[in-house]
């Protein structure tokens, strides 16, 4: 039996138990979602979306849904990650499913919702039933999570309703072979404000699958900041899919921060469905061993006057691999569009192997456009520069990894969450403790 | 005091020093001159100990310990500065945190207690106020947008923090406008010290109007061919390089002797 037999078994097994089971819209859609993943199965090289990265090797390795009880590494998790901070809202999911116990929600704004998707198709299914996502839309890992996705957050903000804090979302991993499907949702009202972060922590040592959708819909001048800090464990496999439309003069800031797995895919796109938007992709991968990061971004220039600037910046070190690929789409009727995309990639090793490849389509000429790419290593004259004023070299080499990484985190407004990269980041280089405030 | 005796040193298999004789004791200034493609900058970054300069004969000796066997980090921490021609510019990494990361490597060294964030506050911007940099700079990255005379202010800025033994200045004049040119002098003076000694290397007799050099050595062709006093450079300034190059020709190769 091949794994995508499998799955199609787990989904028969599931059906009664994911939310909304008797809803009729929501059956049909699974139903030919799980048609569509059928069909295609798990991608390889051989589609051009999929060049350099290839999920065969999802076809020999058995996943189970139902998690083992996780709930005390979860506890840990938790407590760790908030450091202590006290209020905030911090929604917590364990193996797929809704936690409680390790849930607070602070006090919102009237306007405001933070819930789960379980949660909105028991009691509000009208909410979803439009937002939900097509069975075609996306690659067919975004097929699979319409299929089985079994919870999710679910963020509904009315018109001019702002969240100052930030709402963490939080996705503990399970044991070897677990699986959690997720998937997101945050609607923003026009004018409405929100920073969303979006955390993903694995059990040390367990191949788990997590295969994540969240789905932003900004009204007009809304403003949403969403963050996504993956630090998987080394063996897990990570699939995720961020699709927001933004409505004229909305704001959208994507930070894809990107840590951990074996194998991690990041499908980020948004469409400036309305003029006068901006977008800001903005994103870091560090990555050692034999892993493999792709970012594959896509920034869709519907309207006119529309700004989007993009920043990947990859670390890479052992045998890794980094790949970055930029769609750029630009409309007929998009004029004024001022787009810009970079993607720089530091080797800290001979094998190390970083791909970057922009696809610009513009179809009008009063456009600006620019894109660029590096691949590189340590500078020599910045470290010399530094050890010639009595810096180790280690110490120095450290630095200038990090001060590469930082100015990556510069752009994260929330001085409170961009510390806590900065943290997240220095926690990885080793000597990181002598790093502390270098910007 | 610092003897470099019979210095060879090759770049990618060409030799740029061919020999170099020079001594500089505690608590004197030498100028070292010398036309484009002499060797001065060589010379600055063999002795700060930069990687990718093969030495294949002679020695540096300072204080009685082998300068060539340390490297670029513990000279440094030994008291070995060198003002850059060209200072790195590195973003991401603010002049505050460079700065006291390389005062506290030098204070480790040396026993003391490292300075934390306050103390080094406290320190750092008198020194600034000295060389005429405002406080912005701390918390801008490393040299990053600086214009030519902030770059080589803030060399000066490091080499008073540092307090060094042996300071060497790379043509810290170049690009410097008058008024850029005397703080940097200035800030060179007040260093002058009886325990440490300066190595400033220039193309122009300009700069040593300010510092006035106890020494004056003639670099060419990666050997010292000639050596006296303040005169020296002005006698450089009036009749150019070509002279001591015609001196030279006439006078005997040091490699035919070997």
């Amino acid at each position: 039996m091949s794994a995508v037999e499998t799955w199609i078994q787990h989904s028969h097994a599931q059906a009664e138990r994911l939310p909304g089971a008797k809803l009729p819209w929501l059956l049909a859609t699974r139903n030919r979602a799980l048609e569509r993943f059928a069909e295609l199965g798990w991608p390889t090289n051989k589609l051009e979306n999929w060049r350099h990265t290839s999920l065969a090797m999802l076809e020999q390795q058995e996943f189970v849904l139902s998690g083992v009880d996780n709930k005390d590494f979860a506890a840990d998790a938790v407590a760790k990650l908030r450091q202590g901070e006290d209020g905030g809202h911090w929604l917590v999911f364990v193996d797929g499913h809704f936690a409680p116990t390790l849930s607070e929600i602070g006090t919102l704004p009237s306007g405001a919702v933070i819930g789960t998707l379980a949660g909105t198709l028991a009691q509000h299914p009208e909410r979803i039933e439009a937002l939900y996502g097509a069975p075609e839309e996306g690659e067919s890992p975004a097929a699979l999570n319409a299929a089985l996705a079994t919870d999710g957050a679910y963020i509904e903000l009315a018109r001019g309703v702002a969240i100052e804090e930030p709402i963490h979302l939080v996705f503990v991993g399970g044991v070897s072979e677990a699986t959690q499907m997720l998937r997101n949702f945050i609607v923003a009202g026009d004018a409405a404000q929100a920073t969303v972060v979006e955390h993903y922590i694995g059990r040390d040592g367990a191949t788990t699958l997590t295969n994540t959708v969240t789905r932003v819909r900004a009204g007009k001048d809304a403003n949403i900041t969403h963050v996504k800090l993956q630090q998987e464990a080394p063996q897990a496999f990570h699939l995720a899919a961020i699709d927001a439309v933004q409505a004229r003069g909305a704001h959208f800031a994507s930070h894809s921060l990107s840590f951990g797995a074996r194998l991690a895919r990041n499908d980020i796109g948004t469409r400036l469905e309305g003029e006068g938007c901006d977008a800001l992709l903005n994103g870091l991968f560090h990555v050692d061993g034999k892993r493999h990061v792709d970012h594959h971004t896509r920034l869709d220039h519907a309207f006119p006057r529309g700004t989007s600037r993009e920043f990947y910046r990859g670390i890479l070190d052992g045998n890794a691999r980094g790949v970055f690929t930029g769609r750029i789409l630009v409309a007929p009727g998009a004029v004024k569009t001022d787009a810009e995309q970079r993607s720089d990639n530091l080797l800290l090793s001979r094998l190390a192997e970083a791909d970057a490849r922009p696809e610009l389509e513009i179809y009008n000429d009063d456009v600006k456009c620019a894109h660029g790419a590096t691949v590189g290593q340590i500078d020599e004259d910045s470290l010399f520069y530094l050890r010639s004023r009595g810096l180790d070299e280690a110490h120095a080499r450290n630095l200038l990894i990090y001060a590469f990484a930082a100015e990556v985190l510069g752009r994260i407004g929330m001085a409170s969450l961009r510390r806590r990269a900065e943290a997240a980041v220095r926690a990885r280089i080793p000597g990181g403790d002598l790093l502390e405030a270098t910007a | 005091m610092l003897k470099i005796n019979n210095l060879q040193v090759s770049v990618e298999g060409r030799k740029i020093l061919n020999g170099l004789d020079l001594e500089v004791p505690s608590g004197e200034v030498h100028a070292i001159m010398g036309p484009n493609g002499s060797g001065k900058s060589t010379l600055a970054q063999v002795l700060a100990g930069r990687d990718g300069y093969e030495v294949t004969d002679g020695s540096v000796d300072w204080d009685g310990v082998d300068l060539l066997d340390m490297p670029a980090e513990e000279r440094a921490r030994s008291g070995v500065f060198l003002a850059f021609q060209y200072p790195v510019e590195i973003p991401g990494v603010s002049n505050a945190y460079f700065l006291r990361s390389a005062v506290n490597a030098v204070r480790r060294h040396r026993g003391e207690k490292e300075l934390d964030a306050m103390d080094f506050l406290k320190r750092i911007k008198s020194e600034m106020k000295t060389v005429g940099m405002a406080e912005e700079f701390l918390y801008r990255s490393v040299n990053e947008g600086f214009s030519g005379g902030e770059k080589k202010r803030n060399e000066v800025l490091q080499m008073s923090l540092l307090e060094p033994r042996l300071a060497i200045l790379d043509e810290t004049d170049s690009g410097l406008d008058i008024d850029a040119l005397r703080i940097v002098a200035d800030g060179v003076n007040r260093l002058r010290a009886p325990d440490r000694s300066m190595i400033v290397i220039t193309h122009y007799q300009r700069l040593l109007d300010y510092i006035v050099p106890d020494r004056v050595h003639v670099l060419s062709r990666g050997r010292i061919v000639r050596s006296g006093d303040r005169s020296l450079a002005l006698e450089l300034e009036e009749r150019g390089y070509g002279w001591i190059e015609e001196e030279r020709r006439k006078a005997p190769r040091v490699e035919a002797q070997k």
